[in-house]
């Protein structure tokens, strides 16, 4: 992709107001509201064959015969394979993460061989010449399936006679680790109350708006291809396509154009990528598809899916002493790129803010017939982020404090950063304090507790909860040594390529790849800033392996705070090498110059000064340069980030409950985020508004439901239930500054605070309101049946 | 197959189409107006919406059949020599993140605002409750909505 971004605030030859911190509007968007947008389905590919997959609808079977030959006869269609047709071509999806050294990894091909093991699972390719044809041939492959029983409960999977999916391993158990960190069982005898809860994380489904898609083009007669894909990682899906397939790594294109979001669910390398192109290259001929959303919801990876048995232990007075988690967590029916690793994502987070003596943490992963899972926005530390703070509500309840005082009580004062944690991470900084202070004002905390007070009095049939969620997470992924610690395959550096050309404007060649999250925009900002040039002088390269050659992509809140560390480092090279250019030509000192605003000025004596864009003119006629330099003027920078990142932020959410209809609605959500340096408050803020509405999703409205024979019943948008417009309200958001110290922007990341922050405020909001009852939690979604349900077993007087 | 003509951004199209095929598919395949994306197969996105004779319509809930006399306008055919007040408010507002959502998101407002010129919140997440949007959380997409109106009926004025 290339664009140049607009609306630049620098002036030549007026003092420049910085472009870091100013609400730049995007460039992206000029394409995009007017529909001249590229996505996948949109690249024009003459002659392209349309895959079509053959899914099971059973979710454990044997295959026991597959008839193609009334498909293949249909006019129209080319070919239909097998996995048998296949042979070597039916390669296996990779997993990079094995958490474990002796972890379950079973192998996943393109098209199941022998089982099927979920819902969704391919069992033939069809290739037709238009995309309906392919579509009505695909229900003229018959397949025999020998039905097995089928297993969707994790517990159920763990136990004795349970139906084995991966039967040459013999066992549902995928891992099993632990982490202690401190003697928790100390902690919890020195501790007056402990309090222990369930929560269950449910299953959710991403549900990027633009469906996935790949097209794969032969180039030619060489062995070259070109694929473009939907996805967020083109740099990471080369890699293990090349792997997988053996196409030489140089000889693969991959392309992401524009991509319509993704949440994680399109950091894979998935079946559909390697069919397209491994029968691009047995046929020679571009093979593409296009995933309909109702195979979107079975065949693109979920999230979360975790059993959270959680134990808090602390004294009388509210200090927290330790804490303990055993965390179930469902692979699903295979392994994708990194499924068993997202629980590892949140494994340091759980004991969040709050400083304590003890922490104990284990994990288990189990198979079971449904959809692989893996990341979603925020890939563990959401599910981490649950658990934490629900249970110091709960913690609170039992103790009789408010919330917000036990949170006080217990986090690491700002004056205590930097502060390694219990579970070993350093914080660099942080002001809890700050944040909170300033939700608290915005949202009238004390006025609504006040009427929290007057409905509980008169038994006002809708009572008011209040949903607090201190919390924070870990940015940028990832220092490579930890991540190599953590068995990880991959490293986590980022990459950028500034050029100043001939005549002044800069290219730069970043290695994450945005879908949404206006990285163009942000990024010539940034360079902007660097280099002294209006920020529309800037194009963004970015998401062609082609053109932007090392990356390691987008997720994890990664792109700015470590992407952006390659910008800024990038940037000072041009300007370094720049300077010996201008002052060998203005015969002056390097030292004796400065560079502000984009010009080189020879201190002391005004006369003399050169711009940027002038001394890249000089590097390319090379007619006058330093001795030994090379000529053009452009620097490139790869960043392995010195620690990971961790924004912080306090959330109230105030909840209405209906207690005779169990109607919970939000009724005004206010959060103050820290995400240090600002680069765009505009987008920002967009990441923030987003980020809470798929918080609040999981709280109230969305979970992936499978009855017991592992049939997705929420298989479409008509029965997995997404916020509209009118199932949210506005958000009032703010911002507290602690610059980060370990980033050299002073950037934290932003992508997944909301989503992080926003669930446990929800539900604890909802909790709150029910307390008066008995309830003690509510199941999520917090639908007006589980809220009714729970209300109506609590005052049985059960827990729900 | 069916002979069709239907106007579609201004100008008189023709075409042959099978019963079921659906407008969308006959915009994006048949005329390569692949502006008006496909985000569901249960009419519950609203990624596909059209104005229609003036009303916005999900272009996958209607045959292209159905669509034979009419005029279509898509998001391609909106802007008349400048933008549409919403798509520039859409961009003053930050009201898209990845834009997939936003060709039907802008074709719903326009038809919002022509029958209610000046909508309260309430009234706007009323009129795009059919248009999912799973970036922005709706707040930047209201916000556009309300900066469009009063923009609108300023030049009406
Ligand atoms: S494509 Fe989803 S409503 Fe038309
Ligand atoms: S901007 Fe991405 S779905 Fe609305």
């Amino acid at each position: 992709m290339t664009e140049t971004t607009e609306a630049g605030t620098a002036q030549a030859g007026t003092a420049r107001t910085p472009a870091i911190g100013s609400p730049v509007r995007r460039k992206e968007d000029d394409r995009l509201v007017t529909g001249q947008t590229t996505w996948t389905d949109n690249v024009a590919l003459p002659g392209a064959l349309h895959m079509g997959l053959v899914r099971s609808p059973i979710a454990h079977a044997r295959i026991t015969g597959i008839d193609t030959s009334a498909a293949k006869a249909m006019p129209g269609v080319v070919d239909v394979f097998t996995a048998a047709d296949l042979g070597d071509d039916n390669v296996k999806i990779p997993c990079v993460w094995p958490v474990t050294d002796d972890i379950v990894m079973p192998d996943f091909h393109s098209l199941a061989v022998d089982k099927v093991r979920q819902v969704g699972d391919v069992v033939a390719v069809v290739l037709a010449q238009d995309k309906v044809t392919a579509e009505d041939a695909i229900e003229n492959v018959v397949v025999d399936y020998d039905p097995l029983p089928a297993v969707v409960d994790m517990e159920a999977a763990l136990a004795d006679g349970s139906p084995i999916l991966h039967e040459d391993k013999g066992t549902n158990q995928c891992y099993t680790m632990n982490f202690p960190c401190g003697d928790y069982e100390a902690a919890k005898a020195a501790s007056d109350v402990v309090v222990s809860r369930r929560f269950i994380n449910q299953r959710l489904i991403p549900v990027a708006m633009e469906p996935r898609a790949v097209a794969c083009s032969p180039m030619g007669t060489s062995e070259e291809y070109t694929l473009w894909s939907a996805t967020q990682v083109p740099h990471v899906l080369r890699v293990l396509l090349a792997l997988s397939t053996g196409v030489p790594e140089n000889q693969l294109r991959v392309i992401a154009p524009d991509v319509g979001g993704g949440f994680g669910s399109k950091l894979q390398m998935y079946r559909e990528e390697a069919l397209a192109l491994v029968l691009a290259r047995r046929l020679g001929r571009p093979v593409r598809w296009t995933e309909t959303r109702s195979e979107n919801m079975v065949a693109t990876h979920h999230g979360r899916d975790q059993i959270q048995d959680v134990e808090i232990a602390a004294t009388r007075d509210g200090t927290i002493k330790g804490l303990k988690v055993a965390l179930t967590a469902n692979m699903g029916a295979y392994l994708q790129i990194i499924t068993p690793g997202i629980p590892l994502l949140g494994m340091f987070m759980y004991n969040g803010i709050y400083k304590m003596d003890a922490y104990d943490f284990s994990c288990t992963g189990v198979f079971t017939n449904t959809t692989p899972t893996d990341a979603y926005r925020g890939a563990g530390r959401p599910e981490a982020t649950y658990a934490i703070e629900r249970i110091v509500d709960e913690l609170a309840a039992e103790l009789g404090m408010d919330p917000i005082e036990l949170r006080r009580k217990n986090w690491i004062a700002h004056e205590e950063f930097p502060y390694q944690t219990i579970s070993g991470l350093t914080y660099d900084t942080g002001n809890y304090e700050a944040a909170t202070e300033k939700a608290l004002e915005l949202f009238k905390y004390d006025e609504l507790r006040a009427e929290q007070q007057r409905r509980r009095e008169s038994n006002d049939l809708v009572q008011l909860g209040i949903g607090v969620s201190t919390f924070t997470e870990m940015c940028g992924l990832a220092p490579s040594r930890t991540l190599g610690a953590l068995k990880y395959v991959a490293g986590g550096w980022e990459n950028c390529t500034i050029r100043v050309l001939p005549l002044g404007k800069v290219e730069l060649v970043t290695g994450t790849s945005p879908h949404g999250q206006g990285h163009v925009t942000s990024w010539s900002q940034i360079a902007s800033d660097v280099l002294g040039v209006p920020v529309e002088d800037v194009e963004v390269i970015h998401g062609d392996t082609a053109r932007s050659p090392y990356g390691m992509d987008t997720y994890g809140s990664r792109s700015l705070a470590v992407g952006g560390q390659a910008i800024l480092r990038a940037g000072q090279k041009v300007v370094e090498k720049a300077k010996l250019i201008a002052a060998h030509q203005m015969e002056a000192n390097p030292d004796d110059l400065e560079f502000v605003d984009g010009a080189f000025r020879v201190k002391g004596d005004p006369e003399k000064s050169t711009t940027i864009q002038a001394v890249a003119f000089e590097a390319f006629t090379a007619h006058n340069l330093p001795d030994g330099m090379e000529p053009t003027l452009s620097g490139e920078s790869t960043v392995d980030p010195a620690d990971f990142s961790f924004p912080h932020g306090t959330h109230l959410a105030a909840m209405e409950v209906d207690t005779e209809t169990g109607k919970a609605t939000l009724r005004s959500y206010v959060c103050v985020d820290d995400v240090g340096v600002v680069v765009n408050p505009l987008i920002v803020e967009g990441q923030v508004h987003g980020g809470i509405a798929q918080g609040v999703a999981q709280a109230l409205y969305e979970g992936a439901v499978y009855d017991a024979d592992g049939n997705l019943l929420t298989a479409s948008m008509a029965d997995y239930l997404l916020p509209t417009a009118l199932d949210l309200p506005s958000f009032v958001t703010d911002r507290t500054v602690t610059p980060s110290t370990t980033h050299p922007l002073g950037t934290k990341g932003v992508g997944e605070a909301g989503t992080i922050a926003s669930t446990p405020a929800i539900i604890n909001g909802v909790v709150d309101a029910l307390r008066p009852y008995g309830v003690n939690d509510v199941p999520m979604p917090a639908s007006p049946e589980h809220v009714w349900r729970t209300l109506q077993a609590a005052k049985a007087g059960g827990a729900a | 197959m069916h002979r069709i003509s239907v106007t579609v951004n201004g100008t008189t199209r023709e075409g042959e189409v099978e019963a079921r095929t659906l407008l969308v598919h006959w915009l994006r395949d048949s005329l390569g107006l692949a502006g008006t994306p496909i985000g569901c197969d249960t009419s519950n996105c609203g990624a596909c919406t059209v104005l229609m004779d003036g009303r916005s319509v999900k272009s996958c809930s209607v045959l292209a059949v159905q669509a034979d006399g009419s005029e279509v306008t898509t998001i391609q055919g909106l802007a008349n020599g400048e933008w549409h007040p919403v798509q520039k408010a859409f961009k003053e507002c930050h009201a898209l993140q990845c834009g997939y959502c936003t060709p039907g998101m802008i074709t719903a407002a326009v038809d919002l605002l022509g029958e209610n010129p000046d909508p309260t919140e309430e009234e706007i997440r009323h009129g795009l409750e059919g248009n999912l949007c799973r970036c922005t959380g709706y707040h930047n997409i209201v916000k556009a909505v309300e900066l469009a109106a009063g923009e609108m009926r300023e030049a009406a004025k």
